[in-house]
């Protein structure tokens, strides 16, 4: 099963604790900072599964958490609104 | 794909005020997933504290009243009293229900007041820049104990959940902590079963003691303010159920 | 009845949903009133921890729409103070009653006036008024209850109930309001209509989430909710002042007295009167708004004000200010519990020598 995160940007205040938390490693800070100035955090890397404990610890509640249900494909994990989702892989 | 985690709505769509790695967002999320999974938004009025969660009806989206400093349990009791039929919760700080708030709180516990309490205990005044709180642990350094709390000078720090569950008309008295993903899994089963006893009609207030992040004023990273709690803050809040007469403990 | 018990039953009569009160004598029968009462009518009554409690409850369920009221007596009053600064902010109705005793401080449990500054100047911090009543007789007590409580309603405002020991204590023969209410001047009057309470917090169904509060951090916003208050209070004062005046038009002197000090000052005049004094009074009703066009008016004929309170001297100060310099205001009180007789006042009165005209103002012009 894959999963992904839709991090809000805007409400996201680049606190760190999904960074800690994240049993994959798959989230990271990003350079660029937000219209508040915070630098939010963004996905790090593909291996998402959905656990949503990133979303559980956000103080923010900036995180929402997806599973992939068809057991077909992997999807990396997007950020924000504006970004497009890009099709890494297909599952053998 | 679908979603397995989002934002439940009685949480506004409005980013708050707190600081990074703050626990009262947290708890703001725990009580708003609370109060839609038992439907009961309609009928709920909230009560927000003078601390940093003063802004607190600009989160959630239920008729909301802001009250003063410590005030909160006699609030409550006005509200309960004339409206037994609503869901009335109080969310307070350690400056609020532990400090100013001491008497209104056992009193509405003394009395029974069917009323819903979450106390947020994050060992120091935030919002006035992290003065000592009556939960400051000994050895802390906050803004007025530059040295370190002491217990000959500032006495020890103070143990609600413990005192508040002696009281008969405290029916339900749990604390737990915000500090994992884990942790506030239990936290949110406990914030669920408060309300629930509420929606029941059971007959006594519910405390529920919530050990939160502050790393602003601990001067510590959120994460590192995470470690603190479990490992340094739990020696003098221990976490658990103290009472549940509704479980029969 | 008794004063205390009397108020407490026209309070249910006027539709008090909650009461909720701490014991302080001159007051403790109407919390024990009340605790009999209102179980009995399916109403409320609790028995708070203390005053700060006490005004905290009325202060939640006022928040919820619903008729609250609290009583106390100067000590517990002070306590009240952060509440109705609070009450004031959030525009919340509410009903405090405050049987005076003597003071500063623990003071003696015998009837007094000293709080009058605290009542008509807000009383807590903060730029804000409250509704002030000060009945003179058990059966005025009656009858300004449901007016508090519906000029509450209407202003959105705390309406406060001067009364002091002995009025709290005494027993006269009343009528309990049944049907329309005496106005203070006898004739009966319809209830005002309350305005819906669409503020208040019942629970968000179907519409979106009421807030109450009073604090505005915004720029500009809480200036903008004083203005508000201010507009509101304007309008208080353009419409509810209550007073009663007697003998005034040629009188030389003037008695300005409220409450119980206006009992004993009515034994005063009369029997000055008998005595061929021209003498009249000014009996304030409410306290605020204050009668203050009633005695500039008096004041533009020339004659001798004379202000008798059991204090050293609160409402001097409002009797001076209405006066505005026009004719010479005296004063003659007894602070601290101690109550004037009948015989003491008119001793004063017979005392006062009259100017017989205004005596001239010399005015200067600089010469450059």
């Amino acid at each position: 099963m894959a999963g992904r995160i839709i991090i809000d940007i805007e409400r996201c205040k680049g606190c760190g604790l999904c960074v800690a938390v994240c049993p994959k490693n798959g989230i990271a800070i990003s350079k660029k900072s937000n219209k508040s100035g915070y630098f939010p955090a963004e996905a790090a890397n593909s291996d998402c599964t959905g656990c949503a404990v990133c979303a559980i610890i956000c103080p923010d509640v900036a995180i929402e958490v997806q599973k992939d249900d068809s057991g077909k494909d992997e999807i990396v994990s997007q950020q924000g609104r504006k970004t497009k989702p890009r099709l890494v892989k297909e599952k053998t | 794909m679908k979603t397995v985690f989002k934002r439940t709505p009685t949480i506004k769509d409005y980013p708050t005020h707190y600081c990074p790695g703050c626990g009262h967002g947290i708890a703001h999320r725990l009580i708003a997933e609370a109060i839609d999974e038992l439907n009961i938004r309609h009928r709920t009025i909230g009560i927000a504290p003078v601390g940093c969660a003063v802004l607190a009806y600009n989160y959630f989206d239920v008729d909301m009243v802001e009250v003063a400093h410590g005030r909160a349990p006699a609030v409550a009791t006005g509200m309960k009293r004339t409206n037994p039929d609503k869901i009335i919760f109080s969310y307070q700080g350690d400056g609020d229900l532990a400090a100013i708030g001491t008497a209104e709180i056992i009193h509405a516990a003394h009395r029974a007041e069917k009323i819903t309490v979450i106390f947020i205990n994050n060992a120091v005044f935030g919002m006035t820049g992290g003065q000592m709180a009556p939960t400051t642990v000994l050895g802390q350094v906050t803004a007025t104990t530059p040295q370190g709390r002491t217990a000959a000078s500032e006495g020890y720090p103070l143990q609600i959940s413990e005192l508040l569950a002696i009281l008969p008309g405290a029916i339900y008295v749990e604390r737990r902590a915000l500090s994992s993903p884990g942790q506030v899994h239990k936290a949110k089963k406990a914030i669920k079963h408060a309300f629930e006893l509420q929606v029941n009609s059971a007959p006594g207030l519910s405390l529920v003691e919530l050990l939160s992040p502050c790393p602003t004023y601990w001067r510590m990273t959120p994460a590192e303010a995470m470690d603190w709690i479990e490992k340094e803050m739990t020696k003098v809040f221990p976490l658990g159920c103290l009472k549940d007469v509704s479980r029969d403990l | 009845m008794c004063g205390n018990e009397a108020l407490a039953e026209a309070a249910i009569i006027a539709g008090c949903d909650a009461y909720f009160g701490y014991p302080i004598t001159p007051q403790n029968e109407i919390p024990a009133y009340m605790s009999r009462r209102m179980p009995e009518e399916g109403r409320v009554f609790v028995q708070s921890e203390s005053e700060l409690a006490a005004i905290n409850m009325v202060f939640g369920a006022s928040a919820t729409g619903k008729r609250a009221m609290t009583s106390s007596s100067s000590p517990g009053i002070s306590l009240m103070q952060e509440g109705m600064s609070y009450l004031a902010g959030a525009e919340l109705p509410a009903v405090v009653v405050n049987v005076m005793r003597g003071g500063p401080g623990l003071g003696n449990i015998s009837p007094s006036q000293g709080d009058y500054f605290q009542a008509t100047r807000g009383g807590g911090h903060g730029d804000y008024h409250t509704i002030v009543f000060g009945p003179s007789s058990v059966q005025e007590l009656v009858d300004c209850m449901p007016l508090a409580f519906d000029l509450a309603d209407q202003y959105r405002m705390t309406a406060v109930v001067l009364a002091d020991g002995i009025l709290g204590q005494m027993m006269e023969p009343i009528r309990l309001p049944s049907g329309p209410p005496r106005r203070f001047d006898g004739e009966k009057k319809p209830r005002r209509k309350p305005p819906p309470k669409d503020w208040a917090l019942t629970g968000a169904k179907d519409r979106p989430q009421n807030i109450v509060r009073s604090l505005w951090l915004g720029e500009g916003v809480l200036e903008k909710l004083n203005y508000k208050l201010k507009a509101k209070y304007e309008q208080v004062e353009k419409s509810e002042v209550l007073c009663e005046q007697y003998k005034v038009d040629d009188a030389d002197i003037v008695v300005v007295a409220y409450g119980i000090a206006a009992r004993i000052v009515r034994g005063a005049v009369q029997k000055a009167r008998e005595g061929g004094i021209k003498i009249g009074w000014i009996r304030p009703i409410t306290l605020w708004p204050f009668p203050t066009e009633q005695i500039s008016k008096a004041a533009n004929e020339f004659r001798l004000f004379l202000t008798v309170e059991l204090s050293n001297g609160q409402m001097l100060e409002d009797v001076k200010l209405a006066v505005a310099g026009k004719a010479p205001v005296l004063f003659y009180g007894r602070p601290g519990g101690g109550v004037p007789t009948v015989d003491e006042i008119l001793d004063k009165i017979r005392q006062l020598s009259i100017p017989q005209k205004r005596p001239a103002t010399k005015r200067r012009i600089k010469k450059q």
